[in-house]
């Protein structure tokens, strides 16, 4: 980015930008920019994840969804959000009334500033700043407190309820989600997102997922803690809605309300990126790895513009099947207790998660003493390296995928389920 | 508001004082999983309960006394009112119990279409009970499966009376009507097709490793607390306890038929910690009856006998002064009592119905000593009360 600006300034304004005195104002410009672009994506993906949401729950649970509003209801989410920015923002009496109003906005401002270091494409994040994964971890934590504010600021049972079992949950499995992020981390040797997808190939074997057993693992324990960070089911005991009412947001109305639920589906599209980011390549694309290395080892600007595009449809496609893996779940788990979500995560996650990080540190020494430093671009099966991450691949990625197949189509043959898009 | 006022619990003549450090929390009567306007009052220590007290009432709607004030004839209305998802065990309760009261012989044709209905109704009742435990658990997907099953019970069960939810079906005598000509085919294959549905339910939800934990030894009711409470029908049942008046006192036409009585066995298996008579106990043999219910419509469809359904019946109804007849049957929430006296005129004197919701709440506060907030909403559930049935 301030390579970028720094060349506009010389080349396109003629002045040098080291000793222009309006550089910084076109920084400031260029960066007001960018944050408008990512807090409309992060709004506008939550909203239109609304509507997918609710559409997807309705072909699974045989009905139909919203699909007034718009071609196939896709316009369901506009409606919705206007209702809400029209309706009374209705403040308790028995409120703390200043907690109350303040509450959303940690929600939502914990939510928007992850996307100042998630990657979207090839060069393309907002900043690429070197401890991005810290910044996540530590960013996210101001969620939590905006949910607790909410609970307590509620003066309502229930609202104390959601906040409280939310404050135990995020903290809980903020533990696990730290330790684990540390598994990438040590493979790639860097906290900075794009270097982390550079350390991956743009094929499935090449993914830290299917690199090692730990990394496989490493997926599931930090996609757990992700979803109970985010308060999804089957971990959304903060608001279960049969038990406690709405939880955290009982009382709230409104743009405020609404607040809370872009912060919740918006979430969708950040613990899928970062969930994309560390194990599944980024934005690698697939078989493309050498021909990229070659165009920036022409010189710059000789990547083509293609590639940006491509690289950017490429992790939309991996995050997106992602955000859907996740619908999935939540429409088709139960909810756990308090004290299971407690034992999942201090019994399970939080040793595993330690033992997958011991375990990647001896791997990772191991395979310095016999084959040395990692080489810049991912191994192919010429190594004995690429050979190892091939033959687990097929292990932990081609043989679930191939048991998931057989298992499905059992199950609509046993049924008779057949695919029905004609009332879509 | 003082904080007397905060930790003082008034239910009736009752007066709960909550201990220092706990929470008086009122569950209902609007809350979403009170399954209708019932009000528990917790008290709770964090998470944990110290109990829950029942508050029952408000959906009373004197339903025995308008007995007294309408004809024998004008009170099969209401009974449909006393449990809304079971409609039909109401109806042939209090037609029972007439017929006992004026020495009717109800035609065989109409004691087999009553007990294809209420068969039919007990499976639409159950699937109600385990589409909301599952939706109760956060499972929210179950809950429209099972209700479209139900909705083809509604089709069937409209085809054969005219009504989805308030059937007003059996009468004094038998019943309203005569089943269509090409209603036994539409039955049969609704049926064989119910079968599979159930498998599928199975590999959806029973079977789901956060479900079965989440109910596996949870509010376990031995055997003797069973009886001693009073619990009757599948919450007597999943405590291991015997007993089905379908077989054991059979009326109508259950006497023709063969079938099962599913008992708790600790269904969830011992690695989840599954006890007999636990909560997931109770959800599977609701799970289980609803296969026998099959059986029974299927082999009630088989031997369907022709003939009258309706005995001749005076038009005005005058039982002898001052008799009484009582009627047992097998609800779908379990066992349901009509006590009928006569005076004499065309209106009972005294009109009174035992329902199983109202005895289920009796034992709510027991076990929900230590229980979570979470596991008091699973309790409820799987005991499967019903508002309009407890207050009636």
């Amino acid at each position: 980015m301030k390579e970028l600006l720094d060349k506009i300034v010389l080349e396109r304004l003629g002045h040098d930008p080291a000793t222009w005195p309006l550089t910084q104002g076109v920084y400031l410009a260029a960066m007001l920019l960018v944050a408008v672009l990512l807090v409309t994506f992060g709004a506008v993906f939550a909203g239109i994840v609304s509507w997918w949401e609710r559409r997807v729950a309705g072909r699974m649970q045989s009905r139909i969804g919203p699909n007034r509003v718009g071609p196939g209801g896709f316009l369901q989410w506009i409606a919705d959000a206007l209702k809400l920015i029209l309706k009374e923002d209705l403040i308790p009496d028995e409120s703390d009334k200043v907690l109350f109003r303040l509450a959303p906005y940690f929600v939502i401002v914990g939510f928007l500033l992850t996307f100042v270091v998630l990657p979207f494409g090839y060069h393309l994040s907002a900043t690429n700043m070197n401890v991005g994964l810290f910044y996540v971890v530590s960013i996210t934590a101001l969620v939590v407190v905006g949910i607790l504010i909410s609970g307590w600021a509620s003066n309502s049972k229930w609202a104390l309820f959601g906040g409280i079992r939310a404050a135990a949950q995020v903290v809980s499995y903020e533990i696990p989600a730290g330790l684990v992020i540390l598994v990438p981390i040590m493979m790639a040797g860097s906290l900075n997102m794009h270097d982390i997808i550079r350390a991956q190939g743009g094929n499935p074997w090449n993914w830290f997922m299917f690199q090692t057993p730990m990394g496989f693992a490493a997926f599931f324990v930090l996609f757990t803690s992700l979803l109970a960070e985010g308060n999804r089911t089957p971990f959304d005991l903060p608001e279960a809605e049969s038990e406690i009412v709405a939880g955290y947001n009982t009382e709230y109305s409104g743009m405020r309300f609404a607040y809370f639920f872009l912060a919740e589906w918006g979430n969708l599209w950040v613990m899928s990126a970062i969930l994309t980011t560390l194990f599944l390549g980024g934005w690698q694309v697939p078989f493309l790895d050498s021909r990229l290395r070659m165009w920036e080892a022409a010189g710059p600007g000789n990547v083509p513009a293609w590639f940006y595009l491509l690289s950017a449809g490429v992790f939309a496609l991996k995050t997106l099947i992602l955000v859907n893996v996740v619908i999935w779940i939540r429409w088709t788990f139960p909810r756990i207790r308090v004290d299971q979500m407690m034992s999942l995560c201090w019994k399970y996650l939080v040793p595993i998660a330690m033992g997958l990080v011991v375990l990647t540190a001896v791997n990772e020494l191991v395979s310095f003493q016999i084959w040395g430093p990692k080489a810049q671009e991912p191994v192919g099966l010429s190594h004995p390296r690429g050979w190892i991450h091939f033959a687990w691949f097929a292990v932990g990625g081609l043989l679930p995928l191939v048991a998931f197949a057989m298992k499905t189509r059992r199950n609509i043959a046993l049924t008779g389920d057949r695919v029905d898009l004609t009332n879509w | 508001m003082s904080l007397d006022q905060l930790t003082i619990t008034r239910v009736g003549d009752r007066v709960e004082h909550a201990d220092q450090g706990e929470m008086v929390l009122n569950m209902g009567p609007q809350h979403p999983s009170t399954h209708g306007v019932i009000n528990f009052v917790v008290h709770a220590d964090g998470e944990v309960m110290k109990r829950a007290i029942p508050q029952v009432g408000y959906l009373h709607r004197a339903i025995e006394k308008i007995g007294e004030i309408v004809t024998y004839n004008g009170f099969m209305p209401y009974t449909d009112r006393v449990d809304y998802l079971a409609a039909m065990f109401a109806n042939e309760g209090y037609a029972i119990a007439v017929e006992k009261l004026m020495g009717l012989q109800v035609p065989p044709r109409a004691q087999y279409l009553r007990a294809i209905s209420c068969e039919l109704n007990r499976i639409a009742s159950h699937l109600v009970s385990i589409g909301t435990m599952a939706m109760d658990i956060g499972a929210v997907t179950p809950f429209p499966y099972a209700l479209r099953e139900r909705e083809s019970i509604n089709d069937l069960i409209e085809a054969l009376c005219g009504a989805r939810l308030t059937y007003n079906y059996h009468r004094i005598g038998g019943v309203a009507f005569d089943m269509p000509d090409d209603w036994i085919p539409l039955c049969r294959k609704w049926l064989d097709h119910f079968d599979k549905t159930l498998d599928e339910w199975d590999r959806l939800i029973s079977r789901n490793e956060i479900f079965v934990q989440r109910l596996a030894g949870l509010a376990v009711v031995p055997a003797a607390m069973a009886i001693d409470y009073g619990l009757v029908g599948p919450n007597l049942r999943a405590s291991g306890v015997d007993f089905d008046l379908r077989r054991d006192h059979p009326y109508g036409a259950y006497a023709d038929f063969k079938f099962e009585v599913p008992i708790g066995k600790g269904y969830a298996g011992a690695r989840a910690g599954g006890k007999v008579g636990d909560s997931y106990d109770r959800f599977y043999c609701r799970v289980l009856e609803c296969r026998e219910s099959v059986r029974i419509t299927r082999q009630a469809c088989d031997k369907l006998p022709g003939g009258e359904f309706m005995a001749k019946v005076p038009k005005k109804i005058r039982p002898e002064a001052w008799s009484e007849a009582q009627s047992r049957i097998e609800a779908a929430r379990g066992e349901m009592a009509y006590y009928v006296v006569s005076d004499g005129g065309e209106r009972p004197y005294r009109v009174r119905a035992r329902t199983g919701s109202y005895l289920a709440m009796g034992i709510i506060e027991d076990l929900s000593r230590g229980l979570m907030i979470a596991d008091l909403v699973a309790l409820i559930a799987s005991l499967d009360v019903v508002a309009p049935e407890i207050d009636r």
